[in-house]
């Protein structure tokens, strides 16, 4: 599976698509739920809590490992995906889908300066060895 | 399997092989002054012959006396059998063992225990042990804040024993939790509930509610559990486990929930019944009343549950049961993102561990007893200190200082210093109490006292005749 070119990245493997409605989706990559595998657990931060730029706010256990998911920009948490809370294997099925939670960024421009989709994809290529 | 030391040319080998001069050049990184360097106090080794001596000599000054002490460690009947079975080869080992999956005996009886002990306490879940109930207590308390997220501050009771306020203590200050002591109502050696209404509505993350508490006394759980709630704080158990097969289970503390859920139909159980209350959210406390010795101060266990809905944040291991491929039954590790192996820095506790070989004795003991056998030796031991209360306070100028029920321990008001009456009765083989003083200087010359269930209408009078003595002659 590509990663799709509409959305932003991190180095950190997190997704995010830019709403109409201002506010932007964040989920982990394809990359991650592999390295991860089966999922079986998200917690995501609480709405209204506000978020620096890379601070820890999720975190996503599988059957093998636990990871945490950082805020990609500073912003608020405006809504969560309970859906997630009952079937987190969503997020294998398909990642980016399977969006986590969903944020006001502080800036737009923040949001714009994230790696887009090749970016992302030469830090996943450098990792692998 | 043998436990071989490395020899000098394998350290050698292994030094030279990693490039490093010495031993401690692998500690390097640890600040000189950090280090401890030679342990002076700590003698040189003896020779069997002197070890064996020394315990001996060690031995002889333990179970002497007639004991009338418990304060967090009781004097109960352990049926010969259950150290004969926890003893065996097969389960003679103090912890998980690592490749524990191997080990399907030793998984499946910390299974047995963690279904035991919250059926017991009413709860969920159970890890499968913590070191002890000190140690249990201040985990809840992490535990209790990691879930709760917005404050670091915890109401700690002066109810709760002093010796675990103060391990609590120790080990929570340094990461930045706040505990703050509730006093006791004077009169009914309770929480005083006047004391509480100040925090009503402030951001307070648990708070602790001992049953029985310190002083033996029954503290009104229900209310306090409620009130907990109220403030939208969690609701922490501490409990003796032994109790618990007379007194209402933590999980049923507090009262229903406004909308109840629909109840199950017909054969549905107890607990079922009960799935309406909240009840407290952790439960902790101290497992040795379940089968383990005295043995002047340990190896205890303490043991752990909690609701569903707080699992995850949960320290130490926890099995599960699950099938193999071929759909046969099993017992695993479950719920390992919450441990250091997995989580590293972000475990839910790095400092704790189980005690397999002590919850291996206490599952055999639940085992034994059984629900009646709990039930009989609980009401035992609280028969025979409503006895010695009576009897005690029959002694003139000797009486029961708090008016709330109490369970199998009471407190003594003496007319004399309480530090010479009870020296003065363990000059006649009678350790009658232990002294308050240093904890609870407000209360005089009072005694902490307990009679379990191993104690017989005459021990009652020699404790009675001794303290008699003491204060008459």
């Amino acid at each position: 599976m590509s990663n799709p070119a509409n959305l932003k990245y991190t180095a950190s493997h997190e997704w995010i698509r830019s709403e109409a409605d201002g506010t932007i989706s964040i989920g982990i990559t394809q990359h991650a739920q592999e390295l991860l595998g089966d999922m079986v657990f998200v917690e995501n931060p609480a709405v209204g809590r506000k978020l620096k730029a890379k601070e820890e706010c999720a975190v996503v256990e599988s059957v093998k490992a636990a990871a945490d998911v950082y805020a990609p920009v500073a912003g608020e948490v405006t809504a969560v995906n309970s859906e997630l809370d009952s079937a987190p294997e969503k997020i294998n099925a398909d990642p980016y889908a399977a969006w986590m939670f969903k944020m006001k960024p502080a800036s737009a421009a923040d949001v714009a300066a994230l790696m887009d989709a090749a970016a992302y994809q030469a830090v996943v290529d450098s990792e692998a060895h | 399997m043998p436990f071989i030391p490395h020899t000098e040319q394998d350290i050698k080998a292994m030094l030279a092989s990693i490039g490093a001069k010495n031993i401690d050049a692998l500690f390097d990184e640890i600040p000189a002054a950090l280090k401890s360097g030679k342990l002076t106090a700590v003698g040189d080794g003896l020779n069997e012959m002197q070890v064996s001596r020394l315990m001996r000599e060690r031995a002889a000054q333990d179970s002497q006396p007639l004991n009338f002490i418990g304060a967090g460690a009781y004097e109960h009947h352990i049926p010969a059998a259950v150290w004969e079975i926890a003893t065996r080869g097969e389960y003679y080992t103090a912890y998980t063992p690592y490749q524990a999956e191997a080990s399907q005996g030793t998984l499946q009886t910390l299974y047995e225990y963690q279904t035991m002990i919250a059926s017991l306490t009413g709860m969920d879940a159970s890890n499968a042990s913590l070191y002890d109930g000190a140690s249990g207590l201040a985990e809840a308390i992490l535990m209790a804040v990691r879930a709760h997220k917005t404050s670091r501050h915890v109401l700690l009771p002066a109810t709760v024993s002093p010796l675990y306020r103060s391990v609590a203590r120790s080990i929570v200050r340094l990461q930045n939790i706040e505990l703050v002591e509730i006093p006791f109502d004077i009169a009914t050696g309770t929480i005083d509930f006047k004391a509480l209404e100040q925090y009503a509505g402030a951001d307070i993350a648990a708070m602790v509610i001992p049953q029985p508490n310190f002083f033996g006394a029954l503290e009104d759980v229900d209310a306090l559990t409620d009130w907990a709630h109220a403030q939208n704080m969690l609701a922490i158990a501490l409990v003796n486990p032994l109790t618990l097969a007379l007194l209402k289970a933590p999980g049923n503390w507090g009262s229903p929930l406004p909308n109840p859920l629909p109840l199950a139909g017909e054969g549905a159980n107890e607990s079922l019944r009960e799935s309406n209350i909240r009840g407290a959210d952790i439960a902790v406390g101290d497992g040795q009343p379940l089968g383990a010795p005295l043995s002047s101060g340990g190896p205890y266990f303490g043991f752990m549950c909690c609701k569903q809905a707080l699992v995850r944040q949960m320290p130490g291991r926890i099995i599960g049961r699950t099938v193999d491929l071929d759909g046969k039954q099993g017992f695993t590790l479950t719920l390992q993102a919450r441990e250091q192996h997995i989580r590293r820095a972000k475990a839910t506790s790095n400092i704790c561990s189980n005690q397999g070989l002590m919850v291996t004795a206490a599952t055999i003991h639940m085992a034994l007893l059984g629900a009646d056998g709990l039930r009989r030796a609980a009401a035992a031991s609280h028969g025979n200190t409503q006895s010695l209360a009576a009897l005690a306070c029959g002694v003139p100028g000797v009486k029961r200082l708090f008016s709330a029920p109490h369970f199998h321990e009471v407190v003594l008001r003496l007319p004399k210093s309480s530090a010479a009456v009870l020296a003065g009765m363990a000059e006649q083989g009678v350790s009658g109490g232990i002294d308050l003083q240093p904890y609870y200087p407000q209360l005089g010359n009072a005694i902490l006292v307990c009679a379990t269930e191993t104690k017989t209408e005459e021990d009652l009078q020699r404790y009675v005749a001794a303290l008699r003595h003491v204060l008459q002659g």
